[in-house]
């Protein structure tokens, strides 16, 4: 794609995603609110599953494509600043979606457990994963060229991709070393009408995830272009400056 | 001889800013050339780009022999820059520091003191911190860091900046023997009357361009 | 790479034994935290025991924080930095030697630290935890200033240096700070049942202090490979 000739955000591509994504989005909204039953031992807190689940997923997902195409980046033979670009839309969109799957985990939390939060390995892993990524964006936002910002943010991302597991692993071992096995609720079994509206509450996320990532993406095309046309014409006035 | 720098319409970015563009400019081995400009016209961005530090994006840049484009990390080893700042460290003593800086180019014990010693900061002020010295004192311990490094090519930032006549001489002079001792010198300085009887050729340098490469 | 190593650790100690500055600015701050929790949890000892060793580790993050920053201000403040940079020294050498300075600094910080948080909050060592203390101790501080080190590098060339720099530390190494924690409960019996009999015995706390030391390696791994990127960029 040359970035000169993105004129706009929007493309007929990235309209008919949109669309897909609003029926997805409704359609997740009547099967997650009306068509699928209550379930037995959580009642109808489970609906909130419905939304934590597949946003936990594109989170983990979204920094797991930052990581990759920061790795890209790195690698002499696929260098390009399209990667850059990508990991930069993709962990934005990511720290939404961490936000959106804490809140949702944190409401579930409450009325299942009784507690906005507790010490587990996921709970704990996500909320740390938000935090360095807002660290990887506000590196994202200081002056410095394309080049030296992508690195920069390229090691920092995969760094802090890879932590994940390490802090997950701590964790866990962590909050099971002295309690002894909580014993929970009687497991939930999902089947029929709930996993359906798992898997269409999953594709109407994964919808909205590449609907925001094509935007995203082309605007940080135009901003790209912006700055080499700027470039260029600046070097163009100094030419002019030293000639006359 | 191969020329020690050869910069053909090279045009160098800062970040996204153009510092240079399109400088072209030979220098011959054993030369004093000065680089003379008005302020922002790409004085310093030149002796950083000789230096490897600064990315030439267009146009052709050779410093020994180094195809800057390609690997200009290649050329770092073999010049010596004094930038503006001094790359000194406050809390260390003036020996130490150009101990430090001399051990990073290998540079024997031997060689250390005669840097020290060429500069005039054998005596007293050799066992001082660097934060007690005035900004002449230090621009000779910076001066001394480099010349302890014996390297091929000097770019000079405003070497003369902050000292007296006796400091401005005594520069004069280390700089001469370099040259005389085979090393390449280029430098930057708004002290036309004491650059200009220092140097073997001015080269005037506006807006990024080299505009008056006079012999 | 160790001759690098060893001609910027040098300096760099070197720089610490005539400024002084760690030894008598990052310590005393560090002990002041120490103070500080005590307010914090009102002098109560049946809260300030059990939570000695994290307390212990945390006074050790935010000096760690203070140290590297002050590290990478001396290289930025008359641009030696870009010096090194100009030297062509070997980038993994300038990070091994940085770090092995940080080190020393850090250990020496500690030992004050842990003297100080016997007494303050009156905790012993028992002669059976003590292997467990230095093996931790040790572990985790070099997992703390690989990635100080690397981080350091990385914001030393920014304008928001102070702020960025624990943000970035802070959450790659929560699990140093879970593990060391849990070590120093274990080597210190501080976590007692209601009978006053120790919960933690030092032997759980070897694990742990496995885990710390491949953690530790690992962030060093990843130094030596980052290190020299960064510092090209900053």
């Amino acid at each position: 794609m040359n970035e000169s000739n993105v004129l706009h955000t929007g493309t007929r591509g990235s309209r008919i995603i949109g669309i897909l994504a609003l029926i997805g989005l409704a359609w997740m909204v009547v099967f997650g609110l009306l068509i699928s039953p209550p379930d037995e031992v959580q009642g109808d807190n489970v609906r909130y599953l419905y939304l934590h689940v597949p946003a936990a997923f594109l989170t983990f997902t979204a920094f797991g494509i930052t990581a990759v195409s920061s790795i890209l980046y790195l690698w002499k033979r696929t260098r390009s600043l399209t990667w850059d670009r990508i990991a930069g839309c993709s962990a934005e969109i990511g720290v939404v979606l961490t936000a959106v799957t804490l809140a949702t985990g944190m409401l579930w939390g409450k009325l299942s457990w009784g507690v906005y939060w507790r010490w587990d390995a996921l709970l704990t892993s996500t909320a740390l994963l938000l935090v360095m990524f807002i660290g990887y964006l506000a590196l994202r936002g200081l002056e410095a060229s394309p080049e030296v910002r992508a690195r920069r943010c390229a090691i920092v991302g995969i760094i802090a991709f890879l932590d994940v597991p390490l802090i997950h692993f701590s964790v866990n071992w962590w909050r099971t070393l002295h309690q002894p096995a909580s014993i929970g609720p009687r497991k939930t079994t999902f089947d029929g009408p709930m996993l359906l509206s798992f898997f269409v509450s999953l594709v109407a996320f994964v919808l909205v995830y590449i609907w925001l990532m094509m935007h995203r993406n082309r605007l940080a095309m135009m901003e790209q272009a912006m700055d080499d046309h700027g470039l260029q014409m600046a070097i163009a006035e100094r030419h002019a400056e030293a000639i006359a | 001889m191969e020329p020690v720098v050869h910069f053909s319409e090279a045009v160098a970015v800062h970040g996204r800013f153009p510092v240079l563009t399109g400088a072209s400019l030979t220098v011959n081995p054993c030369e004093i050339v000065l680089l003379r400009g008005p302020n922002g016209a790409g004085k310093t961005s030149l002796l950083r780009a000789c230096a490897g530090l600064l990315p030439v994006v267009q146009g052709i840049a050779n410093v020994l022999g180094v195809d800057l484009t390609q690997d200009r990390k290649a050329v770092r080893a073999r010049v010596g820059l004094l930038s503006h700042a001094n790359g000194l460290y406050d809390d260390l003593t003036v020996t130490e520091n150009v101990r430090f800086w001399g051990q990073t180019a290998g540079a024997s014990d031997a060689e250390v003191k005669a840097a020290l010693a060429e500069l005039g900061l054998s005596g007293r002020l050799a066992t001082v911190k660097v934060v007690k010295l005035s900004a002449g004192q230090r621009r000779r311990t910076a001066l001394a860091t480099v010349l302890a490094r014996r390297p091929e090519l000097w770019l000079l930032d405003e070497p003369h900046a902050g000292l007296d006549g006796d400091g401005r001489d005594l520069i004069d002079d280390v700089l001469r023997r370099a040259a005389a001792a085979g090393a390449t010198i280029l430098f930057a300085s708004h002290e036309l009357d004491r650059a200009e009887p220092l140097a073997t050729r001015v080269v005037r340098i506006d807006a990024g361009r080299v505009v008056q490469p006079t012999c | 790479m160790l001759r690098t190593a060893r001609l910027i650790a040098a300096k760099d100690l070197r720089l610490e034994l005539n400024s002084r500055v760690t030894a008598f600015q990052v310590l005393p701050f560090a002990v002041l935290l120490v103070v500080l929790f005590a307010f914090a949890f009102d002098a109560d000892a049946k809260v300030l025991i059990p939570a000695a060793p994290g307390l212990f580790w945390i006074a050790v993050l935010l000096s760690l924080f203070l140290a590297v920053g002050r590290m990478f201000m001396t290289e930025t403040a008359d641009g030696a930095l870009d010096a090194l940079r100009l030297s062509s020294l070997d980038p993994a050498g300038i990070f091994l030697g940085k770090a092995v300075a940080l080190l020393l600094e850090l250990l020496l910080l500690e030992v004050v630290l842990l003297a100080g948080v016997l007494v303050l909050y009156d905790v012993s060592v028992p002669a059976s935890g003590v292997v467990l203390l230095v093996t931790t101790a040790f572990a985790t501080s070099v997992g703390l200033v690989a990635t100080g080190t690397l981080y350091g590098v990385l914001s030393a060339g920014t304008t928001v240096r102070e702020t960025l720099l624990p943000l970035l530390i802070g959450p790659v190494v929560a699990p140093l700070l879970i593990g060391a924690s849990r070590a120093f409960e274990a080597a210190l019996g501080t976590r007692r049942g209601l009978d006053g009999s120790v919960v933690v015995k030092v032997s759980e706390g070897w694990p742990w202090a496995g885990l710390l030391t491949v953690f530790a390696l690992v962030y060093v791994a990843a130094g030596l490979l980052a290190f020299g990127a960064l510092l090209e960029d900053a």
